[in-house]
């Protein structure tokens, strides 16, 4: 397989709050490689997040990267100084956030804001920047470009705006593109619109895309490849054809045992008992454990390593082998 | 009406002003809702399924139509008569934490809507408080917690409780799992159909989330614009979904594929939802319908019956 294109190793997130700290991330590693869309799957307080964005540089103030590497065209993000960071991000790395309101801003016209990117990363002159965004502008689906250019965020729909939000990240066209939770807050048929166009875009420039969200009807139908996250591990990682056939971890399988779709209308649903936890100290076994129905003594003491388990399939579980016979 | 209909909603509509201009966030919605049955309102940003949830209770006055619960009309009855009806219709909000007062205990916050209604003594009360939050599947020392100190998840137990605690007939739930992690929607899901079933409860269960709806309801109602674009019984709507824009609905819904060549193509509906305060003429979903022909965009379509019990609002339907 050829060489990936950001590759994450070890990383380690903590938080510090008044009285304790958070465990956000703990020792995750993925690759994503050219061409590929990849989900990062999980509830709230998973980490799914905090791993994605901390790897671009992108964490809040109490927060701290305790170990770990971001390989980048060989580059490592961690240790890149902020302004060598910001060159690669938004060039190199275009990251699309959930809520496109609270990231554009609003007293600037959406077409500079579009040209800003270009002109800050000197990927273009003002003309070609002028022309380009007036390109990209219509390739996203925003009507009339030459007057929308003049328009402020708060004249768009929700969607129109994550299509801007798209735009402005997709402006020096990059190899990388990061979407935290992009159709979340948007209306169902908003959501698969926005997924058209990225799928489509992401088709048309061969360009690899990262996408964290909460919802594994989407993950699944989306992406290539599937992350599911708990307790800031990862739990199962898999091309999403394997996923699909063959999830292993409990957390996985409990999941989509509980998941309430359309058609299921009668079906006995058997919820995950409990709920996830904050980890306020260093995990010492298997984050899933109190809610596991395969749980033993062996998964409050040791943490489990994420382990091959097939062709494009790995898992951190010490009971995966009977988990998965237990499945069939 | 159905010897049994608890909820019967005829025709009301609800006109706000807004910028000087009108916005018709309801219009023209009639429903009948047997007592221990589920009616689901599906809808987007915009739909008026929130309002329409809250006309029901009178928590925003109709314009016109009328409300009749448990034989009485609504609309006639007054302020006092209102109250002591109110105890049988409760609501359960889609943000708990925004619905609960953060400076009141849980177990007072519960108490409060029993002690308003002078029912009981504070004794009697503070027990029915530890038998409520036993119910929802929470421990005894709630009570003595703060919202901030719960998770989502619990918080919204806490609001289902307090919306049980004057034994209501009918309870709105407006958006109540949508902020929720999904291990825990399920949960509080799989709650509400056990209290459905104990209580004999009667639900509108008002959501964007058709997979929900479906599970929970025996009758949907699809909003678009403030308007019921397609109502029928829950399986019929989901086997024959007749509304263009029913249909559309339901193809935005990606659901975790059987098998890895089920996966669905991101395929996508022109248009975005209008704004309510210029509504399209004709029918309102016209422009972004793909089975649009001349007629929709000049003429209002009419009420028309599927089959016995489904209804849509399309040219479409003979």
């Amino acid at each position: 397989m050829s060489e990936p294109l950001l590759s994450i190793e070890n990383l380690q997130v903590k938080f510090s709050r008044s009285e304790d700290e958070v465990y956000a991330v703990n020792n995750v590693s993925f690759a994503i490689h050219e061409n590929e869309a990849l989900g990062i799957v999980g509830e709230s307080g998973s980490g799914k997040s905090v791993t994605l964005m901390s790897s671009i540089g992108l964490i809040r103030e109490n927060g701290k990267i305790t170990s770990g590497k971001a390989l980048f065209q060989g580059k490592d993000l961690l240790k890149l100084r902020p302004k060598q960071l910001e060159d690669i991000r938004g060039r190199d790395i275009g990251v699309v956030f959930q809520d496109p309101m609270t990231s554009l801003n609003p007293i600037m016209r959406i077409g500079d804001q579009i040209m800003e990117a270009m002109l800050t990363h000197q990927y273009a002159s003002r003309k070609e920047a002028f022309n380009r965004t007036i390109q990209l502008l219509q390739e996203i689906g925003i009507p009339d470009p030459h007057s929308r250019f003049k328009s402020y965020p708060h004249e768009f729909s929700g969607g129109m705006r994550q299509r801007i939000m798209i735009a402005i990240a997709l402006a020096c066209e990059p190899q990388l593109l990061i979407a935290d939770e992009p159709t979340t807050a948007l209306d169902v048929t908003v959501q698969m619109q926005i997924l058209a166009l990225l799928q489509d875009l992401r088709r048309k420039r061969g360009m690899s895309v990262v996408i964290v969200t909460h919802d594994f009807g989407l993950a699944t139908n989306f992406c290539d490849k599937i992350i599911v996250m708990y307790g800031g591990q990862i739990m199962e990682a898999a091309s999403t054809d394997m996923f699909i056939r063959e999830a292993t971890h409990p957390y996985s399988i409990g999941l989509k045992a509980s998941i309430i779709e359309v058609g299921n209308k009668g079906k006995e649903i058997s919820p995950i008992p409990g709920a996830a936890r904050t980890l306020t100290e260093a995990p010492t076994g298997c984050p899933f454990a109190e809610r596991c129905p395969f749980k033993t003594e062996r998964c409050l003491n040791e943490v489990p390593e994420l382990r091959a388990f097939g062709i494009d399939h790995y898992i951190a579980c010490h009971h995966a082998e009977e988990v998965a016979s237990y499945a069939v | 009406m159905p010897s049994n209909a608890l909820l019967q909603v005829e025709n009301v509509s609800k006109t706000f002003r807004v910028q000087g201009k009108k916005l018709h966030a309801v219009e023209n919605v009639s429903f009948t809702l047997e007592a221990g049955k589920t009616l689901g309102i599906v809808g987007e940003s915009g739909s008026g399924k929130s309002t329409l949830g809250r006309m029901v209770l009178r928590l925003i006055e109709s314009d016109k139509g009328k409300i009749i619960f448990d034989g009485m009309d609504l609309s006639r009855i007054g302020k006092k008569d209102l109250r002591a009806l109110r105890q049988n219709m409760q609501i359960i909000f889609q943000d708990p934490r925004a619905s609960l007062n953060p400076r009141m205990s849980v177990g007072d916050a519960i108490e409060d809507a029993m002690a308003i209604h002078k029912i009981g003594t504070k004794a009697s009360r503070r027990a029915r408080v530890v038998e409520l939050l036993s119910r929802v599947g929470l421990p005894d020392e709630v009570q003595y917690a703060y919202p901030h100190e719960l998770s989502g998840g619990q918080l919204q137990r806490v609001g289902i409780a307090r919306a049980l605690s004057l034994n209501p007939k009918l309870i709105i739930c407006d958006e109540p799992v949508s902020a929720l992690d999904v291990s825990i929607q399920v949960q509080v899901i799989q709650l509400l159909r056990e209290l459905q079933e104990e209580f004999n409860l009667t639900y509108i269960f008002i959501s964007h989330n058709l997979a929900v709806v479906e599970y929970l309801s025996d009758e949907i109602a699809v909003l678009y614009l403030g308007e019921v674009v397609e109502q029928a019984p829950a399986d019929e709507l989901f086997e024959k979904p007749t509304h263009p824009y029913t249909q559309v609905l339901l193809n935005s819904i990606l659901k975790i594929p059987e098998a890895p060549e089920n996966k669905q193509e991101m395929h996508s509906i022109q248009g975005e939802i209008p704004s309510p305060l210029s509504p399209p003429s004709g029918c309102t979903f016209h422009p972004r319908c793909p089975f649009a022909m001349d007629i929709c965009t000049t003429a209002k379509p009419e009420k028309k019956t599927v089959s016995e019990g489904h209804h849509a609002t399309c040219h479409l339907v003979n």
